[in-house]
C-alpha cells in the first residue's frame, strides 16, 4: 500500500491512492508502506540544483533528510501535473510556499495517524527523521508504518509551517546528491541514452536561415557502409519552418561522413542577401520611429528641458548564441500511433502536454501516445525550451522502425539558430535647471521574440518580452517613457538567459551612469538619490556599497563601475574592478555580487548560479557574436564563436540577502547587471565609454 | 577488427580505422561518460588519457588508440574517490556536469605531473576545457583542495 501527497489545482494540500486515477493533483511525495519514501523533482535539473532544491523545501516540512529519501526526476507524466518545466528563474520563486505546505500537511497527518493508533493526543507527538514519536514514552512508528491509518484521514488546508531557526536543510549549503553523478561519467544526458537497434542521424539543414529544400540526391552517401536510409526532415520553430536532409546509420560519425557525401539543392527564397551588418543599419534607421508605447509616466514630451541638460545615447548589443555544452540531441521511436522520446528539455510538460501549444499539435499524436524520459540536461540556458530538435527526431522515427538518436553538431547548434537577437536602445535623459533628473526615456529597437514563437502576435502592441524591466526600475524619476520599435527578422530567436534582461540592461545601466556623470555625481550616490523611499533596491545598493568597499578609492589605473537590474527573474547588483593597463588593455579583476532573494534554500547553490551568470555575461560582452552574410551564420564552432576559459576569469564574491519577503529568482539575476558595471568600471579607469558589445577588452 | 584497452578491459570492435575514438567509446563501446562538446579539439569535453597523457578522443583517430592504454572518466577510479573526485563532491564544482569528465581527466595529468600547482599552473593546465555554465572558480579550488587530499593521502602511506 502506498500514498502520495501533494497539491490540487487550486492549491490545497491532498493525498491520493490510486495516483492514476488523480484529477487537479499534482503529488510531490510517495509514502510506501514497506518503507521508501520518494520525492518528485518536476522541475528539470540544468545544473541550476532543483534536484536538491525542490525537494529540500518539501523534505525539510516533512521532517525528513535528503538522505533518507529517493528523488526521482520527473518525465512529464501526466500525474505529476503540468507544471514540470524550468525557466524562467521561477523553479524556488513560484513554489517556496506552496512545497513546504506539501510538507508540514502531510507531517501533519502522519502524526494525526499515530496519534490515533496510540490514542494519545496528536500534541504529544513530533515527528523527526522519518518517523513520529511519543514524547513521553518514547515509542515511534516510521512513516511506512502509517500509511493505512494516514490514508484514511483528511489533510489539513493551513498546516503550520516551521519556524526557520529550527531549519536542518533550508538556507544551509548542503550538498547536492547529483554531483558524484557527475564526477564519475555516470549522469545520463539526453545525448548519452543507448538502446537495443537504436540508429543515429545527422541533418543537413540549409546553410541560408530562412531556406528550405529543393531536391536531393543521396547515392553517394547512401554507398557508404553502415547507411540506412536518407530522408526529408521538418523543423518547426514558431513561426519558423524548414526541410532538411537526414542520414540515418549505425553509427554517428557514419551518418556524419555520408552526410558530406549528400548533393543538395536548396531554396534559399531571397534570404541569401540577408546581411546582418545592412540589418543593424536598418535597426539604426529605425531609431527615429515613435515606435509603440509601453510606459508613459507622467509627460515626458510635455518638458521644455534645456538642451545642455540632456543626455542622449544609442546602446547595441548583438546576437549572441547559448552554446549549452551539450548540443541538441533527442531519441525517438514511433511504434503504431505511440511515440517514446528520451532527450535532455527545460520542458517535460510541453512535450506530454495537451495544450495548442504542445508537442502533439506538431507531430500528429495523441498527447497520451507520446511517453517521454527525460535527461539530466547539459546546458539550458533558455535554448531547450524550445522543442523544435525534438519535432525533427520524432518526424524521422516516423519513416523507420527503430529507435533514432539525432544529435546536432556544434556547427549545427551554431549555425542554425535560434538566438538572443540584437537589440538596439536609443536613451534619453533630461535634468531641471536645479540638477534633478526628471526625465528618462528608453527606446528599444529590435526583432520581436513574440513575434517569432507566436502565430497569433498582435504587431499592434509592444512585445512586452523586448521592454522588460525598463520602466519598472525603482528610481524615482518623474517622468517616463519607454517605447518599442518592432524590426521584421527571418531568423528564428529565442530567450537567452534573462532574456531582454542581457541586453536592455547593459543600455539603461550605461544610461544612467553616463547621467551620473553629467550631474557630477559619484555613479552610487547618484542612483541613491533616486531612491529616497524604501526599496528592495535601495537595501540592496546599500549593501554593495559596503561589500565592495565603493567609498574607498582605489590606485590609479583602477577602476570600478556598479549597476544593477531588477526584472521577472529577480534582483541583483554588482560592482566590477578593472586595471587599466599603460597597453590600453583593460583587465577585469573582481566582481562583486549582491542578489536580493528574500528567502535561500541553498546559499552555495545561489553563488554558483551567480558565478555562472557572470561568466556567461562576460563571454557575451566581450566575445564575438553571431552576425549573418549572404544568408549564412558565419560563426560556425568554438574557435570563431569563442566561450570565456578559466584563464580570463575574474575573482567573484557573491552576497546574499534573504531577510524575508517576496522570494526572488535566483538562475538568471546575476547576468543582467554585470556588462554594465564592466563598461562603468572601464569608464571609470580610463574615461572611454563603451556602447556596444561586444567590445574588446585588450584595446580600450 | 581493432583492438581497444580501455580502463584496462579489452575490446574488440569492427569499425572504420578512422573513426574518431570518441565515438568508438561511446557508440560501440557503449561507455558515454567521455561527452561530444565541438568535434575539433576546442572545448576538451571529450578528453581522455592515452598512455598517461589527456588527448582530445573527438580528433584521435581510433586506429592510433590500438594497443595504447585508454582512461576514461569511468576508469580515474574505482568507486568515486580519487582525490580530485572527492574534492569536486566537497565543493559542489558541477553545474549541469556535461564538461566534468573532461575537467577531472585534465586535471588528472596536471596534479600527477604537478602534485602542488599554483593558480597560474592550474589556469595553464585548464584552459583547454571549457564550461558553459562557469565552474571555473570552483575548479580551480577544488584542484588546491584535491592537491591537498593528495598529500595527506601520500603522507599516510
Amino acid at each position: 500500500m502506498a500514498i502520495w501527497l501533494g497539491v490540487s489545482d487550486r492549491g490545497f494540500a491532498g493525498k491520493m491512492l490510486n495516483i492514476s486515477e488523480a484529477k487537479n493533483f499534482t503529488p510531490y511525495i510517495l509514502v510506501e508502506a514497506s518503507g521508501g519514501i520518494t520525492i518528485f523533482n518536476i522541475k528539470p535539473e540544468m545544473g541550476q540544483g532543483t534536484f536538491q532544491s525542490i525537494p529540500a523545501l518539501i523534505a525539510e516540512e516533512f521532517e525528513v533528510s535528503l538522505d533518507q529519501v529517493t528523488i526521482k526526476q520527473s518525465n512529464g507524466e501526466k500525474e505529476l501535473g503540468t507544471q514540470q518545466r524550468a525557466g524562467g528563474s521561477s523553479s524556488i520563486r513560484t513554489n517556496y510556499t506552496e512545497l513546504r505546505k506539501v510538507g508540514a500537511s502531510a507531517k501533519e497527518v502522519f502524526i494525526k495517524a499515530a496519534s490515533i493508533k496510540w490514542q494519545v493526543d496528536a500534541g504529544s507527538c513530533y515527528a523527526e527523521n522519518g518517523k513520529v514519536i511519543h514524547k513521553p514514552t518514547g515509542r515511534l512508528f516510521t512513516y511506512g508504518d502509517l500509511v493505512e491509518e494516514a490514508s484514511k484521514l483528511e489533510l489539513p488546508k493551513e498546516p503550520k509551517l516551521k519556524d526557520p531557526k529550527d531549519f536542518k536543510i533550508l538556507g544551509k549549503s548542503i550538498r547536492r546528491p547529483d554531483v558524484p553523478l557527475k564526477t564519475n561519467g555516470k549522469a545520463e544526458f539526453g545525448i548519452d541514452v543507448q538502446l537495443p537497434g537504436m540508429l543515429y542521424a545527422t541533418i543537413e539543414r540549409c546553410p541560408v536561415i530562412g531556406g528550405t529544400l529543393k531536391r536531393f540526391d543521396a547515392s553517394d552517401a547512401l554507398k557508404i557502409a553502415g547507411v540506412e536510409k536518407v530522408i526529408e526532415v521538418e523543423r518547426i520553430m514558431g513561426r519558423y519552418h524548414s526541410i532538411g536532409v537526414a542520414v540515418i546509420a549505425n553509427s554517428y560519425w557514419t551518418a556524419l561522413q555520408a552526410r558530406k557525401r549528400l548533393k543538395i539543392e536548396w531554396d534559399t527564397k531571397g534570404f541569401e542577401t540577408f546581411n546582418s551588418s545592412e540589418y543593424e543599419n536598418h535597426l539604426r534607421s529605425l531609431a527615429s520611429e515613435e515606435g509603440l508605447i509601453d510606459k508613459n509616466i507622467g509627460s515626458v514630451d510635455a518638458l521644455h528641458l534645456q538642451p545642455q541638460n540632456m543626455v542622449e545615447a544609442f546602446y547595441e548589443t548583438p546576437m549572441v548564441a547559448h552554446h549549452p555544452l551539450e548540443p541538441m540531441n533527442c531519441v525517438a521511436q514511433v511504434q503504431g500511433d505511440k511515440v517514446e522520446i528520451w532527450t535532455s528539455t527545460q520542458v517535460p510538460s510541453t512535450i506530454t502536454g495537451t495544450g495548442a501549444n504542445d508537442l502533439h499539435k506538431y507531430i500528429g499524436f495523441a498527447p497520451d501516445n507520446i511517453k517521454l524520459h527525460a535527461k539530466f540536461i547539459g546546458g539550458g540556458f533558455g535554448r531547450r525550451l524550445n522543442i523544435d530538435y525534438i519535432i525533427e527526431a520524432v518526424n524521422i522515427a516516423k519513416l523507420i522502425s527503430k529507435p533514432v538518436k539525432v544529435i546536432w553538431s556544434r556547427e549545427d547548434t551554431t549555425e542554425k539558430g535560434p538566438y538572443r537577437p540584437m537589440t538596439f536602445s536609443q536613451l534619453k535623459g533630461g535634468f531641471s535647471e536645479d540638477g534633478k533628473l526628471v526625465a528618462f526615456q528608453h527606446k528599444v529597437i529590435s526583432p520581436s521574440y513574440q513575434e517569432a514563437m507566436r502565430t497569433d502576435f498582435d504587431k499592434t502592441k509592444a512585445d512586452g518580452i523586448m521592454v522588460e524591466g525598463i520602466g519598472e526600475q525603482a528610481y524615482e524619476i518623474p517622468n517616463i517613457k519607454t517605447s518599442y520599435v518592432r524590426a521584421d527578422f527571418h531568423v528564428p530567436v529565442a530567450a537567452w538567459r534573462s532574456v531582454t534582461s542581457s541586453t536592455v540592461a547593459f543600455a539603461h545601466e550605461c544610461f544612467i551612469d553616463e547621467l551620473a556623470n553629467k550631474a557630477k555625481k559619484d555613479p552610487l550616490d547618484f542612483r541613491l538619490g533616486m531612491l529616497s523611499k524604501s526599496s528592495d533596491l535601495k537595501r540592496v545598493l546599500l549593501k554593495l556599497r559596503e561589500v565592495s568597499n565603493w567609498d574607498n578609492p582605489l590606485p590609479v589605473g583602477k577602476g570600478r563601475g556598479i549597476a544593477q537590474w531588477e526584472f521577472f527573474a529577480g534582483l541583483c547588483a554588482q560592482a566590477v574592478e578593472v586595471t587599466y593597463n599603460p597597453d590600453k588593455s583593460i583587465k577585469v579583476d573582481k566582481v562583486f555580487a549582491v542578489i536580493d532573494l528574500g528567502e535561500v534554500v541553498n546559499p552555495d547553490n545561489v553563488k554558483n548560479q551567480v558565478e555562472g551568470a557572470i561568466v556567461m555575461a562576460l563571454g557575451a560582452a566581450i566575445k564575438p557574436g553571431i552576425t549573418l552574410e549572404k544568408g549564412m551564420v558565419q560563426q560556425h564552432n568554438f574557435y570563431d564563436s569563442p566561450l570565456i576559459r578559466i584563464n580570463e576569469m575574474p575573482e567573484i564574491e557573491v552576497h546574499i540577502l534573504a531577510e524575508g519577503g517576496k522570494v526572488k529568482g535566483v538562475g538568471e539575476p546575476g547576468l543582467p547587471p554585470f556588462a554594465p558595471a564592466l563598461a562603468n568600471a572601464i569608464f571609470a579607469a580610463s574615461s572611454k565609454r563603451i556602447r556596444k558589445m561586444p567590445f574588446d577588452i585588450g584595446n580600450v | 577488427m581493432i583492438s581497444l584497452n580501455i580502463n584496462q578491459k579489452e575490446y574488440q570492435i569492427d569499425v572504420n580505422p578512422d573513426m574518431p575514438l570518441l565515438w568508438a567509446i561511446r557508440d560501440i563501446v557503449g561507455l558515454t561518460g567521455t561527452k561530444y562538446g565541438c568535434g575539433v579539439a576546442q572545448c576538451g569535453a571529450c578528453v581522455v588519457l592515452m598512455n598517461g597523457q589527456a588527448v582530445r578522443s573527438c580528433v584521435t583517430k581510433v586506429s592510433r588508440a590500438e594497443g595504447q592504454k585508454i582512461v576514461t572518466i569511468e576508469g580515474l577510479s574505482e568507486n568515486n574517490k580519487h582525490p580530485l573526485q572527492l574534492a569536486w563532491q566537497e565543493i559542489d564544482v558541477p553545474q549541469c556536469g556535461y564538461c566534468q569528465s573532461g575537467q577531472l581527466l585534465s586535471a588528472a595529468v596536471l596534479l600527477r605531473e604537478n602534485p602542488n600547482p599554483t593558480d597560474q599552473d592550474i589556469d595553464d593546465a585548464m584552459a583547454g576545457n571549457i564550461c558553459r555554465c562557469g565552474t571555473y572558480l570552483r575548479i580551480r579550488k577544488a584542484i588546491h583542495r584535491a592537491a591537498e587530499i593528495q598529500q595527506k593521502g601520500i603522507k599516510n602511506g
